[in-house]
């Protein structure tokens, strides 16, 4: 028995058990499904960014070939759909609370962002929905456009909402700065840096799509679309269109191509679809193009930072000072204007202790689609505003950036960060040492030297940084062991790449000394998860799910005993527990007897239930913040042309704490994945909206420039392990890490190659473009010599 | 976005005025033209299959003209919808020069698309701008040449980028967007000759 957990359990480098399908073609993604009598969907989008709603027409779209409906807002609202609310508990220091927009599926008022869903068309086919919907005219007064946070923000700002016209749909503050001000004035110096925290378009491999059929028999709908949590779209339909009945609405997702957190949104498209096929009683299917998923998928990051550390003479913080922009976009979405409070919040001064915060974070509407959550979710953009401003004052307090990281690091545990999260444990200093170590800090100079000499600049960046994953503290699984003796384990968590299939499976066999091959993974469909299962996202399902696995096998042990009692005639409380074999009085059963026994009621003692089966609802202790904290430190080299501004990663070395190391393959891929998504954001990816317009003009991949294998190095991944204490697995959220580490990382590096030309400032993405021109700027302001 | 450019064509300013406001003339010459109505002395209406790239449409345009500063310039107010695929609009200032008696046309103008063209199309309008434009001055001039029956009078314009390159650069100065801010400027003023 021994044998495959030494081979399967927990901390093995288990290949996951996806993978042989999902590399042979064998994955099931929604476009894969089709059923039987479907017809198709086209969205009319708006072309104005901001505009007000006179008349829109869409006669000739209805009588064009093939078609058999055309909606507008006007239509769902004649039948009473209404909007989606949001519900973010957050207030203003006046005790305001947040303003929620309550967005209909396509709105009768105001266009508001350009690719707005205005319109739907159901034909026949795809090609007649698509043809049809451009027949619809738009008659719109075009309003001004309202683009960037900081537009939002001027007094002369269009509102984007009649009823906030100023634009900002919470502005929080932790606090009066007057305790920061105080210690600021005495403080030895103050570093202060603005900083943009450039927006991304999330892009995961499959486009935004959604097939809801409608059994007009049941009057039943099934909704087929990639989602990170089935439960909250199931709530949301049933809501808007079933008067509330959850039971008549299932969500199903198979295969899902990345999820990102912008899969894990009620959109407005997938109302207006279950509209369209519960008002024709028809299978409506959606594919979204490249195009659609670019202007309308919630995007990501997108702030403006401006902040200050306070220190005394010997570098030590005495406070910090934030003020933040967050450009939330058109509507006030399920988690935007949360991230940079909650989110960021929670961890702000990364792994610095922080005697002292002001934090004022004003989240604001503008014409362009919302933002929200996007691996990381506010904590990648809180750790790159400290890690900046660490390297910043190190050279203006004229104390080695090692140093002045180690003076500061959060070393006594637990620590409580300004907002109120239990950080229980956590080794920076020694994170920090493993990776300068790994990296070859020492030989950095020579290698430096060799760079110069060929003509490119060389420069070494380091970051570390504290995350705090786990999102809500409840979740709930369900084990069910069969008479077979196989095991499924029945979840409302999602995979959409974590591969929960293969590290739910060790957990399992680690837990209870069972084959890992005879355990399953249900998901992703709302008819077998259990009331009330939350979703993956947060870094959290093995910290909640894998936790509700273990509590949900500790009872099935217990019910096990009584059953192994009864068979071998012994009391149940002589009755142990080891490697699948129930013990006592010299005789024992397998696993297997038991869970065969337990669906046998002539072998079941008196009063026990049918069945092996425990769905488990575990709740953390200590509730939100005391979550796990995952941390580390990456560095990185790069070499800088500074003929071309192109900058190439040399090497990439991450060190990660992310407690209890479930499978190190699966852990190294998170990591991978996170660092792959950082760099992209510090190099290549940039969203740009037309300022005047509020065009999205980064709107497909020939413009919006997604991170290629030529951009990355390998990335060696090591970890630190410190097992999480606020959770019995140990274990801490790893897969949004890396988008914590990498941009810091990179962009210090940078700024370290660029410093022989007095280059103090640069803002991702860090575009040859972008980095060619400050060295021009450099030379030919003449602020310093040539460097060679 | 805002831009500069200038043509010269091998006719006389008045030659060249009369054809600007001619609408045969404009129809014969814009590519993709299907239809053009002068509505007033001041307004007309345009209709124009296009293509940027993998976005095509059936425009419909209106232009306005103002500050006729007759034969010497005028300004245009235009916009043009092509439906889902998405819209141009603004405002460019017109100036005839006659220099050795041919016309210097040179433009000022001021534009904004939206919708597909904006998202997708912006990358190709380069290569879109300078196939129409280079279309619409051949077959403007070789109108005219026809009109005037002065073979030897016209001479084709040079290729429009290179008058339209130097103005990008220099209405740019934010940097990295300057080239393609030039070009949607190109393709924009492209997209009123065509709907004037």
């Amino acid at each position: 028995m021994e044998a495959f957990t030494e081979k399967f359990g927990i901390g093995q480098p288990v290949r996951r058990k996806e993978d042989q399908r999902l590399l042979t073609g064998g994955g099931q993604y929604t476009d894969d499904i089709n059923i039987e009598g479907q017809v198709y969907l086209a969205f009319l989008r708006a072309t104005y960014a901001h505009a007000r709603i006179i008349d829109i027409d869409i006669s000739a779209a209805t009588t064009a070939p093939g078609v058999l409906a055309v909606f507008t807002g006007q239509d769902l609202a004649k039948d009473g759909v209404g909007r989606v609310e949001t519900d973010i508990p957050l207030k203003e220091l006046d005790g305001t609370p947040i303003f929620k927009t309550q967005r209909l599926a396509m709105p009768t008022d105001k266009i508001r962002f350009s690719g707005e869903p205005l319109a739907v068309v159901v034909a026949e086919t795809a090609y007649q929905a698509k043809d049809a919907a451009e027949l619809i005219t738009i008659d719109a007064e075009e309003l001004p456009a309202v683009v960037t946070a900081q537009q939002a923000a001027a007094q002369s700002a269009a509102a984007i909402h009649d009823k906030k016209p100023n634009n900002c749909a919470l502005h929080w503050e932790n606090d009066s700065p007057d305790a920061y001000d105080a210690v600021a004035a005495k403080a030895h110096k103050i570093v202060s840096i603005t900083l943009t925290n450039n927006r991304v378009v999330p892009v995961p491999m499959e486009p935004k799509c959604c097939t809801a059929e409608m059994d007009t028999e049941s009057g039943r709908m099934t909704i087929y679309a990639p989602f990170q949590g089935g439960r909250r779209i199931q709530e949301a339909v049933a809501d808007l269109l079933f008067d509330g009945d959850g039971d008549r609405v299932r969500q199903f997702s198979d295969n899902t191509g990345g999820g990102f957190g912008t899969r894990s949104k009620i959109y407005p498209e997938i109302i207006a679809i279950c509209y369209a096929a519960k008002k024709l009683g028809r299978t409506v299917k959606w594919l979204g193009d490249r195009s659609e998923t670019f202007v309308s998928d919630y995007h990501g990051r997108d702030q403006v930072n401006s902040a200050e550390l306070a220190f005394d003479a010997e570098g030590k913080i005495l406070g910090y000072r934030l003020e933040t922009l967050v450009n939330i976009g058109a509507w006030v979405s399920e988690n935007g204007a949360r991230l940079a409070v909650d989110g960021g919040g929670r961890i702000l001064g990364g792994a610095y202790v922080i005697p002292i915060l002001y934090y004022s974070c004003r989240n604001m509407m503008t014409n362009t689609v919302s933002t929200d959550t996007y691996r990381g979710a506010g904590r990648p953009e809180a750790n790159y505003i400290v890690e900046r401003l660490m390297e910043k004052a190190a050279e203006e307090l004229e104390i080695n950036s090692q140093e002045l990281r180690r003076r500061n690091f959060i070393n006594t545990f637990p620590y409580t960060t300004q907002l109120g999260m239990n950080v229980d444990c956590g080794d920076f200093a020694d994170c920090m040492d493993m990776a300068l170590a790994e990296a070859d800090w020492a030989g950095f100079a020579a290698r430096a030297a060799q760079s110069k000499a060929r003509g490119k600049l060389r420069g070494f960046g380091l970051a570390s940084f504290l995350e705090g994953a786990g999102g809500r503290p409840e979740e709930i699984m369900r084990v069910r062991f069969e008479e077979d003796g196989a095991v499924n384990i029945i979840c409302g968590t999602f995979s959409h790449g974590q591969g929960h299939a293969t590290v739910y499976s060790q957990i399992l066999s680690e837990k209870m000394g069972i084959p890992f091959d005879s355990i399953s993974l249900i998901q992703g469909d709302t008819d077998t998860a259990p009331s009330d299962a939350s979703g993956t996202y947060g870094s959290r399902s093995s910290q909640m799910g894998g936790v509700a696995i273990i509590r949900a096998c500790n009872i099935i042990i217990e019910k096990g005993k009584k059953i192994a009692g009864h068979l071998l005639q012994a009391e149940a409380n002589e009755v142990t527990y080891e490697d699948a074999i129930f013990s006592a009085s010299g005789g024992s059963v397998t696993m297997e007897d038991v869970a065969k026994a337990a669906y046998d009621t002539r072998r079941l003692p008196d009063g026990l239930d049918h069945g092996l089966d425990e769905t488990y609802h575990y709740t953390r202790d200590g509730g939100r913040n005391d979550q796990s904290f995952p941390n580390g430190c990456h560095v990185c080299e790069v070499e800088v042309d500074p003929e071309t501004g192109t900058i190439e990663l040399l090497s990439y070395t991450a060190v990660d704490d992310c407690g209890t190391v479930l499978n190190p393959l699966i852990v190294h891929g998170q990591v991978h994945g996170g660092v792959a998504q950082g760099i992209g954001q510090a190099l290549t990816e940039h969203t740009v909206y037309d300022e005047e317009t509020g065009q999205l003009l980064t709107g497909s991949f020939m413009d919006y420039g997604m991170p290629r294998a030529k951009h990355l190095s390998s990335v060696e991944a090591l970890f630190n392990p410190i097992p999480s204490t606020n959770n019995e697995l140990g274990v801490k959220g790893a897969g949004e890490a890396g988008c914590c580490g990498a941009p810091p990382a990179f962009v210090n590096a940078v700024l370290d190659a660029l410093k022989p030309l007095g280059i103090k400032h640069l803002d991702m993405p860090l575009t040859p473009n972008n980095t060619w021109r400050a060295i021009h700027d450099s030379e030919t302001q003449g602020a310093t010599s040539r460097w060679i | 976005m805002d831009m500069t450019g200038e043509q010269r064509i091998a006719a006389p300013k008045q030659a060249v005025w009369d054809a600007l406001n001619d609408a045969d003339a404009l129809k014969a010459s814009i590519p993709g033209c299907e239809e053009i109505e002068k509505k007033s002395t001041t307004e007309f209406s345009a209709k124009v299959s296009l293509a940027v790239g993998p976005v095509k449409a059936r425009f419909s345009g209106e232009v306005t003209l103002s500050d006729i500063d007759a034969p010497n310039g005028y300004t245009l107010t235009g916009e043009g919808s092509g439906g889902a695929a998405g819209f141009g609009k603004g405002e460019a200032k017109v100036v005839l020069t006659e220099d050795g008696g041919e016309t210097v046309i040179s433009y000022t103008a001021h534009a904004m698309v939206g919708g597909k063209l904006a998202q997708i199309g912006q990358r190709l309008i380069d290569a879109t701008a300078k196939k129409l434009a280079g279309q619409f001055f051949e077959n403007f001039a070789s109108h005219l040449e026809a009109e005037s029956g002065q073979p030897e009078a016209v001479e084709t314009a040079a290729p429009f980028a290179p008058a339209v390159a130097p103005a990008a650069a220099q209405t740019n100065e934010a940097g990295g967007q300057s080239l393609f801010w030039g070009m949607m400027g190109a393709a924009l003023i492209i997209l009123w000759i065509i709907n004037h």
